[in-house]
């Protein structure tokens, strides 16, 4: 046969040539969080804060101008279609690592997405407005059936604590291990504050 | 001062830790994405629902001429960087569940492959390693 490595050859095509960059660096290892929350509470300012890209939402389904994640079924409750995007973030860490954030919608309805959103999630971030308790309801109860590291970050608008952490703790129901702590979601520092903490708890519950 | 709402705990919890997930298959995959699945020619593929959203696609190799246009584009985004099934769906404003099944597609085609599939994740057990997570801990500690 004249080319007896043909099928190889084959086998191997180079990736087209636009890039010409050659194979690519080996793969990273990608990790994530979940930042979930109610409508507005700031998840994309969040996730904005520490983001390397600029935040992308995933496309929704069925709709051409759903506006923003929450949006979608807020404004027409009436709607029986599901439209639901997902904004999120990447952090490229040393060692060849991607973390990425994605803001998932807090309402009860969006519950069919998080069980595939959360699988292999490092842990998850609840935003909570205190104004708007209630619309963290569904994250935490969901986080905790589940025994999904998570920490309440309570985003103080304009910098204001209006509630004590006790009061927050005691009103959500909050067991003593769950991390509750206050956040800025336009603060790059705050929410590092926030990741970190979620990192910790997993490390520890994978330990314990 | 406005009175925080309370919540009362669920109890017992609405479903038992580890009872499977409530949508075997994905119900992203059934729900409303009806229409972008002509995409897909109505299909959904056996293992894409197995494919998380933020694993990385690579290319390895050109599009076929009877690949549909989002094939093909899928492979141009990866032919020299790295995407997640997610950045794809963004990018090319494709729902994430039509997204993985072209990917699947593509690489059972072998043009492509799909990094970060987990072999022992199908519990919610994180598959996150202490290692991985300690890397994580100092990356972000050190923004």
């Amino acid at each position: 046969m004249a080319f007896p490595h043909s099928d190889v050859v084959t086998a191997t095509v180079a990736p087209p040539a636009s890039a010409g960059a050659g194979p690519l660096p080996p793969a990273p290892t990608t990790v994530k969080i979940v930042i979930a929350g109610g409508f507005a509470v700031g998840k994309t300012t969040f996730i904005g804060s520490i983001s390397d890209i600029e935040p992308l939402s995933t496309e929704a389904a069925m709709t051409e101008h759903s506006v923003g994640v929450d949006d979608a079924g807020a404004a027409s409750p009436a709607k029986t279609t599901t439209t639901v995007a997902m904004d999120f973030g990447r952090i490229c860490l040393p060692g060849n690592l991607w973390l990425y954030l994605f803001g998932t919608p807090g309402q009860d309805r969006f519950q069919f997405m998080w069980d595939d959103l959360v699988r292999g999630a490092i842990g998850a971030v609840v935003l909570v407005d205190t104004d708007r308790l209630d619309q963290s309801f569904p994250a935490v109860d969901y986080f905790e059936s589940r025994r999904i590291p998570f920490v309440v970050a309570v985003n103080c608008f304009d910098g204001v604590a209006r509630h004590t952490l006790g009061d927050i703790r005691e009103a959500l129901a909050l067991t003593a291990h769950v991390p509750l702590l206050y956040t800025d979601a336009r603060s790059r520092a705050a929410t590092k504050q926030g990741l970190v903490t979620v990192v910790q708890l997993a490390m520890d519950r994978l330990q314990s | 001062m406005p009175e925080l709402t309370p919540r009362s705990r669920p109890v017992p919890a609405p479903r038992p830790p580890g009872s499977g997930r409530t949508a075997p298959g994905g119900l992203e995959d059934k729900t409303a994405n009806v229409r972008p699945y002509t995409v897909t020619g109505g299909r959904t593929h056996a293992g894409s629902s197995e494919v998380p959203i933020e694993s990385l696609v690579e290319c390895l190799g050109p599009p076929a001429p009877e690949h549909a246009p989002e094939s093909r584009q899928i492979l141009e985004f990866t032919s020299h960087q790295y995407l997640s099934v997610a950045e794809l769906s963004a990018h090319l404003h494709l729902p994430v569940g039509v997204v993985r099944v072209l990917a699947c597609d593509l690489a059972d085609e072998g043009l492509l492959r799909v990094h970060g599939l987990t072999t022992t994740d199908h519990g919610r057990t994180p598959a996150t390693t202490m290692s991985v997570l300690e890397s994580v801990l100092d990356g972000i500690s050190a923004l």
